[in-house]
């Protein structure tokens, strides 16, 4: 025999009594894990498209509401098509690229995906062309500069940099995971909606809901959709020095019956949805200590006051104070270690499954929340433990021996 | 060798003052089996738990061998209980979750005895109370008599050189008393010191002396035929 022969055929001989606390800090060390796995990959999603992308602006049907940025083109309201020609036409100053967007949810083998359509920019060059003037026209410095250099660029890009060049009728680019998912490469065939696409590039992973689309041409997928010239969004590359000019306002007023947001309103709001989600977790860390704490805590003073004249007996056979002490404080451990453990693998299992949901982000594990889980629930459990084990390694065994 | 020199134990009960025991000498030489009876309350628990190191007395001496018990620190005195006491309860006290192998191996394992020997030593014990079967068992599964000779088992197995018990057939049916208070006379034989608190005459009867107590004091301490003087 070992003290933890001793320790763990207690604890399954009295299972039951052990389960609310058990569940108690598991409970709390999931939602801990949970938030804090999703926070993180949101966090540093909003950092990503702060960084590498280029779209400022963005333009939406008045009804809408932002909650995500790349969500916002999955609402069911639409603005015209026509916008886009008169943004394409209009004097504004400071509209680097221009990328309108419509998405339909569609179904594949079983898995839904996005269906968007996008337009490239070959089809802005023609407008420009055409109409003789527009943001093509504009002097080099601010703006109509990057756009002349993108045409090397392969498909590719679109995934940083939200620009195609040029895109057929019957092409289609896919994000990673619908890639992943479907088993796709660069220049396999795809059906989608009864029309056959060639898979002109597959395109890296970026952290976000564009890994779960199939990128076609805008027109295309007006078509399938049958809703006729419209989109859902427009997003514009605005020149910064434009924007704090007004640039939004300027746009505002040319397009009265949309709605006009910046990056850095919709980053913002991601931003406080991050920090309710660390406000959050952190409410939960508080909820556990003081409801997980005392849960643990009154099941240990009752275990002691149960186990009194076990105690005195220990005690008598030779047992002494500090040996009584480790005995609750490695029941602690245990209690401490699974529920940690526990804690984790759910809380991450729950973490990548509801994050894409969510926050629209994909979520990977993360094992140092291992530590963090752990490390939380142990030092709980032996706090809480430790009055109710220092009483019963004082416990007088002649008072628990004349009780029968 | 056990010596106790004017004990006194009082404790307060609802401010009042009760004396446990007042004024106890005694000297219980190796080898000696001492009954001690006496009604409820008069201090015959108190007297066996003073003995064996576990209630310090509020005036007094106990001694073990060459030592006062209660001038040990509380660790040397868990250790002098690990090596030269066992105590029986009239309550078996097994512990609930463990096979009665387990149970044996208890005192084994406090004195840090390696699993293997435990567990030899164990097995042997039990076989020796008859119960070579039930290695098993835990005490629920086991009858009273079974469950106390499961305790016997464990008070034997750090080979304590004085047996402590504390109505040791109080809860059982006088075929089953006789057992163990043919196993108790046996391992008193066999030159252990038993000092054995009961209320039945015909158990206290097989003890070589008897101490009788009443109100905390020592009354007599009659010598049976083998002529051992008190104190």
């Amino acid at each position: 025999m070992k003290l933890r022969t001793l320790v763990l055929r207690e604890i399954f001989e009295r299972k039951s009594q052990l389960l609310t606390s058990f569940l108690a800090i598991l409970l709390g060390i999931t939602v801990i894990v949970s938030i804090k796995n999703i926070s993180y990959y949101s966090e540093k999603a909003v950092a990503r498209e702060m960084d590498s992308l280029g779209a400022n602006v963005l333009v939406l049907p008045k009804s809408s509401t932002l909650q995500d940025y790349y969500a916002a083109d999955m609402q069911g309201d639409t603005i015209p098509e026509e916008y886009v020609t008169q943004l394409a036409m209009s004097d504004l100053a400071g509209l680097d690229n221009i990328s309108p967007k419509l998405s339909m949810p569609i179904e594949l083998q079983g898995k839904t995906f996005t269906l968007t359509g996008i337009l490239p920019k070959s089809e802005f060059q023609a407008k420009a062309a055409w109409s003789g003037a527009g943001i093509f026209s504009r002097p080099i410095g601010c703006g109509a500069g990057s756009i002349g250099m993108m045409g090397s660029e392969d498909k590719k890009t679109l995934a940083r940099k939200r620009v195609i060049e040029t895109l057929e009728d019957n092409e289609v680019l896919v994000g990673a995971e619908v890639a992943a998912k479907l088993g796709l490469k660069d220049a396999d065939k795809l059906d989608v909606l009864g029309k056959t696409f060639n898979v002109t590039a597959v395109l890296p992973e970026t952290g976000t809901v564009d890994d779960s689309r199939i990128f076609a041409h805008l027109h295309v997928v007006q078509d399938l959709s049958k809703k006729g010239p419209v989109i859902n969004a427009i997003e514009v590359v605005g020149c910064c020095q434009e924007i704090s000019k007004g640039l939004v306002e300027k746009i505002n007023r040319l397009l009265p019956e949309a709605k006009v947001v910046t990056i850095t309103q919709i980053a913002d709001a991601q931003i406080k949805i991050n920090r309710m989600m660390s406000n959050l977790s952190l409410m939960f860390l508080v909820i556990i200590i003081f409801v997980g704490g005392a849960s643990i805590a009154n099941y240990m003073y009752a275990n002691v006051f149960e186990r009194r004249r076990e105690i005195g007996t220990l005690m008598a056979l030779g047992a002494n104070s500090g040996l009584v002490l480790r005995i609750f404080l490695s029941k602690a451990l245990i209690l401490g270690v699974v529920g940690g453990v526990g804690g984790y693998v759910i809380g991450t299992v729950l973490a990548v499954i509801l994050g894409p949901k969510l926050a629209g982000v994909v979520v990977l594990p993360m094992p140092m929340l291992a530590l963090l889980a752990v490390g939380i629930s142990v030092a709980l459990a032996l706090l809480a433990s430790y009055f109710p084990a220092r009483r019963a390694a004082r416990l007088d065994p002649c008072a628990t021996f004349q009780e029968v | 060798m056990l010596r106790m020199e004017n004990v006194s134990k009082a404790y307060a009960h609802r401010e009042r003052l009760v004396k446990a025991l007042d004024g106890a000498t005694l000297h219980i030489p190796n080898g000696d089996f001492v009954s001690v009876v006496g009604p409820s309350g008069s201090g015959k628990s108190t007297l066996l738990l003073m003995l064996g190191g576990m209630l310090s007395p509020s005036a007094g001496r106990v001694l073990l061998d060459a030592s006062s018990v209660y001038d040990l620190s509380p660790s040397e005195r868990a250790r002098m209980r690990r090596e030269k006491v066992g105590f029986v309860f009239q309550t078996f006290n097994l512990v609930p979750y463990l096979s009665a192998l387990e149970n044996v191996q208890v005192p084994l394992f406090l004195a840090k005895v390696d699993e293997k020997s435990q567990k030899d030593r164990a097995a042997a014990l039990l076989d020796r109370v008859g119960l070579g079967d039930r290695f098993d068992h835990k005490p629920r599964e086991l009858s009273v008599g079974q469950q106390q000779r499961v305790a016997l088992a464990r008070m034997l197995a750090n080979d304590p050189a004085i047996i402590l018990a504390d109505e040791p057939t109080g809860n059982l049916d006088p075929d089953t008393s006789q057992q163990i208070i043919a196993f108790l006379e046996e391992f008193n034989a066999e030159g252990k010191t038993i000092v054995m608190v009961t209320h039945d005459p015909r158990a206290a009867q097989r003890a070589k002396r008897t101490l009788r107590l009443q109100d905390g004091t020592i009354i007599s301490l009659e010598t049976g035929d083998n002529g051992i003087d008190a104190a």
